[in-house]
């Protein structure tokens, strides 16, 4: 590229000088530490069951033959939907404790640079990649900008709101009183009353699925189309780059 | 009068014996769920407090919580109540009417200044200066925060004092609001329904009358005893629920073999309140029991939820009303579509950009 371009424009996100430095000589960087990999696919894995069976209790199978009590089709799916629910917040929790004490990729999903105008540019010039405007991507360490921001917005606000009102829902049934209730109980009326919570569960869960798959189809295309791994970076750790050039 | 009378004295003026009363004590007890040794704190504290004054006022209306409360399954305890309550104001059920009833209701909250309950039924409405119900020559409105000022407590019952029901509907265009956003300074027990279980209501009143306080609320102001669990809780169709059997239409085999009404609209999953334990008309039977979904009637803007008989109910922000799958299913095949087009389009590029890139 460009001789004029200055260092500090070069790979953006949380990556440190030697890091960057790093990039120019080899073509592999260790991102994804194990606790963010393995949080990832719990959360997919989780995920993936929380919209089936979520899906399913606000618009259930048909009717089972026989008698009630040879049956419990509809207390077996809600009882994946509380398991994987409790799963995906606990790795929820544990991602947070490990943006804190992992390395500096794992804070860059909580904390998009929302005030920084180099950040912003950065966005600007991913949004033109996407748009077929730009003929060459850069390259990102970390998360590419508009990336991160798309990852804050559906995905940790999203998850976070159906962590919140799907735990409201469960002190429901918990009880009065339960610990999910004393912490989560105050979203009901906010919202309105329980059947509100119910309607907003759902469109949350609509707005995550059309996260992934967005999310699913720019990894994948990312993978083959930019100039680092990302696929086999979530699974192993390494970001690999597919050339030298510096940016 | 000198000495305010208590509650025993009251009930022995009435012409209730004294079997009577101990009666109506260990009927109590039981209908608040407290243990039989209860009665005789009970029959004490009626013997020895003064006694409450309660006015009952009545707001925009259809009058149904009162007629629930007069069809109150154990007629001693209506009797009980309601003589206590027609003692002081009730302008749908006192005696006298016009200009007397009125001066009663001023004479009681001057006599009782600070402890009087106020019962609320009904809601005010507040546009047009809230001349869209009139009580006495006045503006509901007026009358309600004048009757509200020297109040200890405040019952409001049923969906339209709690909530504001059927009249604050949208577009609501008498504005009528619940009380509590007329009544701000008071402590306010909802007691909501359309209407409220008769027992509910009388539960709630003795309870308040013989143990001189309010009963434990929860987090929106209702009394715990009857509206901590929801109808899905205890509902007798539950196994069905669990089990995955659903009426599907009205007049299917589900229907005949009394299956969940879940898919036909049930609300009892989002509706807290006591139906299926207390159940209705003397603990006769209640609407599940009747065949048809709960309606969710004790719950906030349960008008506005789109149709009774929908499981998924529409989200009315989306101008046209749509529920949460189908604006889902739209978006998400909008994007899926965007996706395919930006796919194809990045393989054209990748084409033709081959040579180049390497
Ligand atoms: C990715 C996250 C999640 C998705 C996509 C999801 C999806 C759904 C959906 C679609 C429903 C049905 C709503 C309706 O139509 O009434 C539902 C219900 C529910 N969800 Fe979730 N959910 C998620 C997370 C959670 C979490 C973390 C919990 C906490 C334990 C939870 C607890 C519940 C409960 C209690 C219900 C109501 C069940 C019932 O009424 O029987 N959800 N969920
Ligand atoms: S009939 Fe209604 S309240 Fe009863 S189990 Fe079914 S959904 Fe729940
Ligand atoms: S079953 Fe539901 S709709 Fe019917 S009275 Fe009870 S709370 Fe109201």
């Amino acid at each position: 590229m460009t001789m004029s371009v200055k260092d500090e424009d070069l790979l953006t996100g949380e990556e440190r000088a030697q890091e960057k430095q790093l990039v120019r000589k080899q073509t592999a960087v260790y991102v994804y530490e194990a606790p963010v990999r393995l949080w990832h696919w719990v959360t997919v894995f989780s995920v993936l069951i929380l919209c089936v069976t979520g899906y399913l209790i606000g618009a259930p199978l048909p009717t089972m033959p026989g008698e009630a009590i040879d049956n419990y089709l509809m207390g077996y799916i809600r009882f994946a939907h509380f398991t994987a629910g409790y799963i995906v917040a606990i790795a929820f929790v544990g991602r947070i404790y490990w943006a804190i004490v992992g390395n500096s990729h794992a804070r860059e999903l909580f904390f998009p640079k929302l005030l920084s105008s180099a950040w912003w540019k950065e966005v600007w010039h991913e949004a033109r990649w996407y748009l077929f405007m730009e003929k060459t991507p850069k390259k990102y360490i970390g998360h590419n900008p508009l990336g991160q921001l798309a990852m804050f917005f559906f995905f940790v606000l999203g998850m976070i709101f159906m962590i919140v009102t799907g735990f409201a829902l469960y002190g429901e049934g918990l009880g009065q009183g339960s610990w999910a209730d004393e912490m989560f109980g105050w979203v009901i009326p906010l919202m309105g009353q329980s059947q509100d919570v119910h309607t907003w569960h759902r469109l949350g869960m609509w707005y995550l699925i059309v996260f992934i798959m967005t999310h699913v189809y720019v990894a994948v295309r990312e993978d083959i189309m930019s100039r680092q791994s990302l696929i086999s970076t979530m699974v192993g750790g390494w970001r690999m780059f597919k050339d030298d050039r510096p940016d | 009068m000198s000495q305010i009378e208590t509650f025993y004295e009251v009930m022995r003026r009435q012409g209730i014996t004294r079997r009577s009363f101990l009666k109506y004590c260990s009927l109590t007890a039981a209908a608040l769920g407290l243990g039989p040794t209860f009665a005789p704190k009970i029959a004490h504290a009626m013997e020895t407090k003064e006694r409450t004054p309660v006015l009952w006022l009545h707001g925009l209306e259809c009058t149904c919580c009162s007629e629930s409360f007069i069809r109150s399954a154990h007629p001693l305890v209506k009797d009980v109540v309601l003589s206590m309550i027609s003692l002081d104001y009730d302008d749908t059920l006192m005696a006298s009417a016009g200009h007397q009833a009125e001066e009663v209701l001023h004479e009681t909250i001057k006599k009782y200044k600070g402890k009087y309950i106020l019962a609320v039924e009904g809601n005010p409405p507040l546009n047009e200066d809230g001349m869209f119900c009139i009580s006495g020559g006045k503006p509901f409105v007026e009358k309600l925060k004048y009757a509200a000022k020297d109040a200890a407590a405040i019952i409001a019952w049923g969906s339209c004092a709690s909530w504001g029901c059927v009249q604050a509907a949208r577009p609501n265009p008498t504005q009528a609001v619940p009380i509590h956003k007329v009544i701000t300074d008071k402590p306010i027990i909802k007691v909501p329904g359309c209407p409220p279980i008769a027992e509910v209501m009388t539960g709630v009143i003795t309870y308040m009358l013989t143990f001189g306080k309010m009963p434990e609320l929860d987090r929106q102001g209702r009394p715990k005893m009857f509206y901590s669990q929801r109808i899905h809780d205890k509902c007798y169709r539950r196994p069905h629920f669990d089990a995955g059997q659903f009426v599907e239409e009205w007049d299917d085999e589900g229907a005949r073999k009394g299956y969940c009404l879940y898919k036909v609209g049930c609300k009892g999953p989002t509706t807290y309140n006591a139906c299926s334990t207390v159940r209705w008309n003397e603990g006769i039977s209640f609407p599940i029991q009747a065949g048809h979904g709960c309606i969710g009637c004790s719950e906030d803007g349960f008008w506005d939820k789109g149709s009774f008989y929908d499981r998924l109910t529409n989200i009315p922000q989306f101008g046209i009303e749509k529920n949460a799958d189908e604006i889902g299913t739209a978006v998400a095949g909008g994007v899926g579509a965007a996706i395919a087009a930006h796919a194809a389009v990045s393989a054209i590029k990748r084409a033709q950009h081959k040579g180049d890139q390497e």
